[in-house]
């Protein structure tokens, strides 16, 4: 089991013009097993929201409560916010050059169990996880994301998602510049996890597309640095027709 | 980063043996024509001249690095006068530090590779100082006879004030790979300089490595005939108040010759220093001929200092390619991000980074004996950097 719950968080990032505030109140629980949409216009915060979960060093909380099975995880590491069981699925992951899939694999993999896996189930279990996606098992051998297409770079993200198989996982627009082949790869593999019934899934999205592939239980609508609207799948058929400009507009 | 590419057009300069650029005075065994530098020179003027030790003023000294070698079956190694060096074709000395060794050494000493050996094994050269009292002027000449195949690894460690002139005088056909490490105590002075002549179609592989010491590498190469390859890299880790200079010069001189530079560093701690000066130059002659340049310095921690100078003298249109790049950039926090997004430790997914920095370079130099410990003394010099961090590891 696991909860991740997030009450009142206000988050700022600092500009030349001093601290702005880019989250204003954002109240979310995902309990085990649960699916949560969140939908919203470019540069409602979705995106800071997933940061600040994961605790990037950009942006500052400054008050609210983030907390993992009553852990609060605001107090937590990067790192250690991993190991608890958080994963975040990026929309831009990071190129480290010298530093093979493999090597990574297997450090963050030993990271997070706390010991080494057992070399030979665990090339079978990185090789099973790569043709999941697709992805050819010689991209092991590359360097970790240097020189990869923006749909492989999404693919090896949710090769990620299924070894290190976390508690929670939030997913910042997995399925942007994702072409139909890939996006149905990329939602496979989310559902894969999903499937495992206790998991977690917080899937922020720009797009209704995603959602025909990975059923969400709720979906949020994100406007401003908060919530302006929650309800079940059908809200997101009913942002599909009219789009976001109704809440867009209320919120100014 | 910038990139420069060479423009399709030759400069109005007509050069034949002298060397047109400014950073590189005339070479001569003669030390009249190699003052005692001021400091605002534009070859010195990156060097901290007051902590040379007095290498500089040139005092006679019979001083020795202790020589510990492993010589494959075939390679020899034995004294000849400064004459006989000469008389072999070597460079002459470019600047005062190499024109006082080879002046002052008392002669040479000549590792002889002959002619279409072909060595499995490496040799290695260990030099070791003990003291930095000690003045020490070396000179040593290395051979490679025509189509011979071979790794050469000077090792630097101890402590001295050093002033070296190496030449690599590489047969037709040739290839090698030759390696310099400069692993010395934190006050040792070495004043090196190697001097690369590339045979016809030969193709010499030289990497700088540097880790401690107080240290200015001037590495020259110059191509005996047409053919040639040149690849040259470099691995620095600058630590607080450490100087490590590294000073490049490929003279085009024939055409169809080719030449890569490759030079990463990384720096941390207060005053930690390193200099990076690269120079091509195409001659006339020089056509169908091919360059680039790279230097690359990651900074760890604030209070360092990185200075890059890539340059490039074209004296001719003619050729397949020529350009370079500098970057000097701090430690990217995205990375680290990434990978502690994934549970690595801070310290670990640091390590990770620097490793990657560096495992192209360390895979480059070819000689897979050097690549563990290469990687291994990277690991500790980052440690000292992450023990000293505060707070790190919480």
């Amino acid at each position: 089991m696991a909860t991740l719950e997030i009450r009142d968080l206000h988050v700022s990032v600092d500009t030349e013009n001093g601290p702005k505030e880019i989250l204003k109140g954002v109240d979310l629980t995902i309990k085990d097993g649960e699916t949560h949409a969140i939908m919203g216009p470019n540069g409602s915060g979705k995106s800071t929201l997933a940061y600040s979960i994961a605790g990037h060093p950009k942006y500052t909380v400054t008050s609210g409560s983030v907390t993992l099975d009553g852990v609060d995880v605001l107090a937590m590491s990067v790192d250690e916010r991993a190991r608890a069981g958080l994963f975040l699925a990026m929309q831009y992951p990071v190129e480290v050059p010298g530093v093979s899939v493999a090597n990574f694999l297997r450090t963050a993999k030993t990271a997070i169990e706390g010991q080494a896996p057992k070399l030979r189930t665990w090339i079978k279990d990185v090789n099973a996880a790569m043709e999941k996606v697709a992805m050819d098992t010689t991209m092991a051998q590359r360097n970790v994301n240097e020189g990869f297409s923006g749909g492989e770079k999404k693919r090896h993200e949710i090769v990620q998602l299924e070894l290190l198989n976390p508690k929670v996982a939030v997913l910042d627009e997995t399925d942007s510049g994702l072409d139909i082949d890939a996006l149905k790869i990329v939602s496979e593999g989310v559902n894969r996890f999903r499937e495992q019934g206790d998991r977690g899934v917080l899937l922020i999205t720009h797009y209704t597309r995603i959602l025909r592939y990975i059923k969400p239980d709720f979906v949020h609508v994100f406007v401003d640095g908060k919530i302006a609207e929650q309800g079940g799948p059908e809200l997101a058929e009913q942002l599909e027709a009219e789009g976001y400009d109704k809440y867009v507009r209320a919120a100014v | 980063m910038t990139v420069t590419e060479a423009p399709n057009v030759a400069r109005a300069v007509e050069t034949s043996d002298k060397v047109a650029s400014h950073l590189h005075p005339t070479p001569s065994y003669d030390l009249a024509d190699h003052p005692v530098p001021t400091g605002r020179e534009e070859i010195w003027r990156f060097t901290p001249i007051k902590r040379l030790g007095g290498i500089l003023e040139g005092e006679a000294s019979d001083a020795h690095l202790t020589w510990e070698t492993d010589l494959p079956e075939g390679v020899t190694l034995r004294q000849i006068t400064a004459e006989e060096a000469r008389a072999l074709g070597e460079s002459l000395p470019a600047d005062r530090p190499s024109a006082l060794a080879v002046a002052n050494a008392g002669g040479a000493m000549l590792l002889d590779v002959p002619a279409e050996l072909e060595l499995d094994t490496p040799v290695v050269v260990r030099l070791r100082g003990s003291s930095a009292d000690d003045l020490v002027w070396g000179h040593l000449v290395v051979r490679v006879g025509n189509h011979a195949k071979v790794a050469v690894v000077l090792e630097h460690a101890g402590s001295a004030r050093y002033a070296a002139s190496t030449s690599f005088l590489v047969g037709d056909g040739a290839q090698v790979s030759a390696v310099t490490i400069q692993d010395w105590d934190d006050d040792a002075v070495h004043l090196g300089r190697d001097a690369i002549r590339v045979g016809r179609d030969a193709a010499v592989r030289h990497s700088a490595i540097s880790f401690g010491g107080l240290v200015r590498l001037n590495t020259e190469v110059v191509y005996d005939g047409p053919g040639g390859e040149a690849e040259l890299l470099g691995l620095y880790f600058a630590d607080a108040g450490q100087h490590l200079e590294h000073r490049l010069f490929v003279d085009h001189n024939a055409p169809r010759t080719r030449s890569n530079v490759d030079y990463k560093g990384a720096l941390q701690g207060e005053d930690a220093h390193a200099v990076w000066v690269g120079d091509v130059l195409i001659r006339k002659v020089a056509e169908g001929i091919e360059t680039y340049e790279s230097n690359r310095n990651l900074v760890l921690t604030d209070g360092c200092r990185a200075d890059s100078v890539p340059n490039l003298e074209i004296e001719t249109g003619e050729i397949e390619g020529a350009g370079h790049a500098s970057t000097t950039g701090r430690f990217d926090d995205q990375q680290l991000f990434y990978l502690q997004s994934r549970g690595i430790e801070e310290d670990e997914a640091r390590r990770l980074v620097v490793h990657g920095f560096f495992a192209d370079i360390i895979k480059k130099i070819g000689v897979p004996a050097l690549e563990e410990r290469l990687m291994a003394t990277v690991e500790a010099e980052l440690e000292k950097n992450v023990g000293a961090r505060p707070g790190a590891g919480a």
